[in-house]
């Protein structure tokens, strides 16, 4: 096997055996940075300066991550380095503070190898809304990657980076892990601090792992999260070893399959996929019922009123200024109305300007408060199926990956895409996506399992006692 | 017909806590721009506000001081607009759930009593400050996210004065919590006010403007009867109430239009998502309320019971914690109560008026306070003497014996050394004493000021007179 294609456990038995030097994991991925990132354009930026002098800090320390390269979403603040969230607005900006992410991912010894594209503040489902470049699905470069974090997700694939972190508002972890046949996990709201994660919508926003085994993922999650005195709606709970929790049995546990997941418009070849993915759990022992989500069908319109209400006002601060991008203009209006027209793109236009309205004197009533009314109502409906069952099992995406364009011109359909992910947002559950299948035209196929709030483990283990039964995450794309 | 005005409130008090209310960044005032900021105060991307908990227990202290009903939930809302010194885009406040509820304030206006409700108190986060140049505006971040409380009255003020009295007792409740300094003039206590009128007796409410940058004690009033007379005067010539915002001018003495209800702002509040909601235990608020000072209305009474003050002595000498505690001190070291009063309110209270200082701040404390008391009682100095000293002690601290030494002060009271006196301003003053002894006995103040010229104001007023009496007759 490539070193570039080792998942971080991998590497670390390789690197304490002696067999690989830290070097020559950093230069193999720089190399494969070098023959692919042109096909695949992950990056938004490629830190390797950085990467060499974190591996020379990092050399010889006994951290969880000595010296393994990770790629970061560009949306998550490094001191230092530019966080752009690939908007024209950020495209200078360097943040002179650390998030708490990578502040915990460098005392464990990590180096970072670059930050990723994403659809521009994590507006997307595709990164074609970049402010600078489509990323490519290295399974098919004419494809999309999927968004928001599709850059992380294909840097992950393609062997750019053995892991990286991605932020998941709505299933921008989840969906383009899903595409792009990586794993990816996006945590309960809580479990990870957000400090340093520039907003998107803050109610559902989660930082977490995108890797190429589920245990990779533990891994990651445990050292990612717990409580932070820089962000008060993180959790102040216990964090357990999910790694050592991971071979524990799975015969007692019961899975739920929704039946409104099944639904017109999914794909029959991931419909199968899934099925057939449920039968293997179930001949892992594993009992599986169906359940009912009777609210899921609000789910999609209840996020885009919520993530866009928030997000109208979380973006407000981009106005020129004070940092970034600044528009010349002849008085104070003319600034904010050019910074913001020139800075922004049209999806996060789009959305500011659904938001807005949304929040607007005589339509909060009917548009805010009833949406987070329906989001309590979808909530219940999970805590009720959790007293049945302990995890539950869906499709991650209707549909494999599109082709690029496919759905730009028609932003409803591409907010479908992300409607089996966007309930576990709604009501800040942990969920996972890992390979279960690729279709017909060799493109991977996700699945989805959901936790109960802060039950990390459970998903875990039946992910990665399902991904080890399986071949599906062995496979690497043609490129 | 006549017209009664109907007043509310909306009263921002800047906390005197160490840091600013979602960040460690430091609250000093004065110091060069944009040095006590940081990225959360800054408004950087990906930032979070964490909530000072020390605001918490101020806003709950007002709230208990104000009779308020303190909420065992709530929570921070956004306000959102753009303005350069608004950092975020949004203020972090609080909207459908604020801390402190349903709570009212006394006041005493010519002798009655009214009872003013307070319809809420929240806190939020301070904005920064443009600064405007000649070509160019900059902005000051210093003062972005200092901690301030927004105490909302009832409309249930009637007057300037009472608006005035209001503002006192607040600002004196502020001050006894040492929540605020209640500084107007420096922007740390503003004041807002919502006014309409009303037919007198009518119970329906008329159309209200809304009067910002009140920025002195001294225009509370002005303020508030310029915008009452204007009202007046539009309803008279047959006009309407324009629902607006309106700046008080303190150089024109006029409120002057600012924007209508069409141009107000959509703030488009909610939920902030940053912060969890507030939970407050019963336990804290008993705590707070346990350790709350007496208040200026309880202190006041008891003056009043207790030292059988007039109620005006009490009510000004409680208007300043300190001052009231520098009072209670002077009495505790032996001084009679009114006496001190007297000395206070006086020439003391002259004094800091006039150099603007506030008592803790002068040299003279009440141990030297007392000793001079107790020279006049001795006799040993005149209480006009004693009148002539009191601004060398409390501008020095220096002891009132070492002055009266010093400067030969002693009282004389030696009845022969008076009466040779007396008969040499007599020999020399004849007429005059012949007019008294015709009648005129108003003169005899005119021989006991000869006296007193003559001596510098050392001689015994009470023997002087004596002495006169007995030669005049
Ligand atoms: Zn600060």
């Amino acid at each position: 096997m490539e070193l570039y294609n080792s998942g971080i456990i991998e590497a670390l038995d390789l690197m304490d055996s002696g067999e690989v030097s830290p070097e020559e994991l950093l230069d193999a991925v720089f190399q494969r940075i070098n023959s692919v990132e042109d096909k695949v354009k992950a990056f938004v930026t490629v830190t390797k300066d950085r990467a060499y002098e974190m591996l020379d800090e990092a050399k010889g320390e006994r951290g969880a991550l000595r010296c393994i390269p990770l790629a970061i979403k560009d949306n998550i603040c490094i001191r230092g380095i530019p966080t752009t969230c690939s908007s024209r607005i950020l495209k200078n900006f360097i943040p002179p503070y650390e998030s708490t992410v990578t502040k915990r991912l460098k005392e464990e010894g990590y180096l970072l190898v670059g930050k990723t594209n994403l659809d521009e503040f994590a507006m997307g489902s595709s990164t074609e809304n970049s402010g600078f470049h489509t990323t490519r699905n290295p399974w098919a470069t004419d494809r999309v990657p999927g968004g928001s974090s599709g850059g992380s997700t294909a840097a992950v694939a393609a062997g750019e980076c053995l892991a990286a972190l991605g932020s998941d508002t709505g299933g921008s972890i989840r969906q383009p892990a899903a595409f792009c046949g990586v794993v990816g996990l996006k945590p309960t709201y809580g479990r990870v601090s957000r400090f340093g994660l520039v907003a998107f919508a803050s109610s559902l926003d989660q930082i977490g792992p995108i890797t190429k085994n589920v245990a990779d993922a533990a891994l990651l999650l445990g050292i990612i999260s717990g409580h932070d005195p820089s962000d008060s709606t993180s959790a102040p709970l216990h964090v357990k070893d999910y790694t050592a929790l991971l071979s524990e049995g799975i015969r007692d546990i019961k899975v739920g399959i929704p039946k409104e997941y099944f639904i017109e418009g999914l794909d029959p070849e991931v419909e199968s996929a899934v099925k057939d993915s449920i039968r293997h759990l179930g001949s892992l022992g594993c009992s599986v019922k169906e359940i009912s989500l009777p609210h899921t069908g609000y789910a999609v319109a209840t996020y885009y009123i919520l993530a866009t209400s928030e997000a109208s006002s979380n973006l407000a601060r981009y106005d020129g200024v004070k940092y970034g991008f600044r528009a010349e203009s002849k008085d104070l209006l003319e600034m904010y109305r050019e910074t913001r027209a020139q800075g922004f793109g049209a999806e996060v236009k789009r959305r500011i300007m659904l938001g807005t309205y949304a929040l607007s004197a005589g339509y909060y009533e009917a548009f805010y408060r009833k949406a987070q009314q329906v989001r309590t109502l979808i909530k219940e409906d999970f805590d009720n199926a959790f007293r049945e069952v302990d995890i539950i099992i869906t499709p991650t995406t209707p549909t494999t990956a599109f082709r690029i364009g496919e759905k730009i011109s028609d932003p409803l359909q591409m907010y479908l895409n992300d409607i089996f992910t966007i309930s576990v947002n709604l009501a800040g559950l942990p969920a996972i996506s890992i390979p279960c299948g690729f279709d017909s035209k060799g493109l991977p196929i996700g699945l989805q399992l959901i936790g109960r709030a802060f039950d990390e483990e459970s998903i875990l283990k039946v992910a990665h006692q399902y991904e080890q039964s399986t071949e599906w995450y062995k496979r690497r794309p043609p490129l | 017909m006549n017209y009664e005005a109907v007043i509310g409130l909306e009263i921002h008090a800047q906390l005197l806590t160490e840091t600013k209310i979602f960040c460690g960044c430091s609250t000093r005032f004065g110091s060069e721009p944009n040095t006590q900021t940081c990225p959360v105060c800054i408004g950087m991307p990906g930032v979070l506000p964490v909530l000072n908990r020390r605001v918490v227990e101020f806003a709950i202290k007002t709230g208990l001081a104000m009779n308020c009903r303190i909420s065992s939930y709530s929570r921070f809302a956004r306000k959102n607009y753009f303005y350069p010194d608004l950092p975020k885009g949004y203020q972090i406040s609080q909207y459908e759930l604020p801390i402190c509820e349903k709570g009212y304030i006394d006041i005493t206006v010519d002798g009655t009593t009214r009872r003013v409700g307070i319809t809420r108190i929240h806190m939020e986060e301070d904005a920064g400050k443009n600064i405007h140049e000649k070509d160019c505006s900059l902005v000051d971040l210093n003062r972005a996210g200092v901690p301030l409380l927004e105490i909302v009255t009832e409309p249930d003020i009637r007057s300037p004065q009472e608006a005035s009295a209001f503002m006192k007792k607040l600002r004196a409740i502020l001050r006894y919590l040492r929540v605020c300094d209640g500084n107007m003039e420096q922007g740390s206590l503003r004041c807002d006010a919502n006014v309409s009128i009303r037919p007198e007796g009518s119970d329906e409410l008329g159309t209200k403007t809304e009067i910002k940058n009140i920025n002195s004690f001294r225009f509370v009033e002005k303020a508030l009867d310029y915008e009452i007379k204007r009202q007046i005067r539009v309803i008279r010539d047959g006009g309407e109430i324009v629902q607006e915002t309106r700046l008080w001018n303190s150089e024109t003495g006029k409120t002057e239009s600012m924007r209508s209800k069409e141009e107000a702002h959509d703030y488009r509040y909610f939920p902030e998502p940053d912060l969890v909601p507030l939970e407050i235990k019963r336990e804290m608020v008993e705590e707070i309320k346990a350790a709350l000072p007496e208040l200026p209305d309880e202190k006041k009474a008891r003056f009043v019971r207790d030292y059988k003050l007039p109620e005006y002595d009490a009510e000004i000498l409680t208007e300043e914690r300190s001052i009231a505690e520098w009072f209670e001190e002077a009495v505790r070291l032996g001084a009679r109560p009114k006496e001190v009063s007297n000395w206070m309110l006086t020439e003391i209270m002259r004094y800091l008026n006039e150099t603007g200082k506030e008592i803790e701040e002068i040299d003279l404390r009440p141990p030297q306070l007392v000793e001079l008391l107790e020279l006049i009682k001795g006799g040993t100095i005149s209480r006009n003497i004693a009148k002539t000293i009191l601004p060398e002690m409390i501008s020095t601290g220096r002891p009132a014996e070492e002055i009266v030494r010093e400067k030969g002060l002693v009282q004389i009271s030696d009845t022969s050394e008076l009466e040779a006196l007396v008969d040499e301003i007599l020999s020399k003053n004849q007429k005059e004493a012949q007019r008294y002894r015709e009648g005129e006995t108003k003169l005899l103040g005119f021989f006991v000021g000869q006296v007193m010229k003559a001596t510098k104001g050392k001689a015994n007023p009470k023997i002087v007179n004596e002495i006169l009496r007995k030669k005049l007759s």
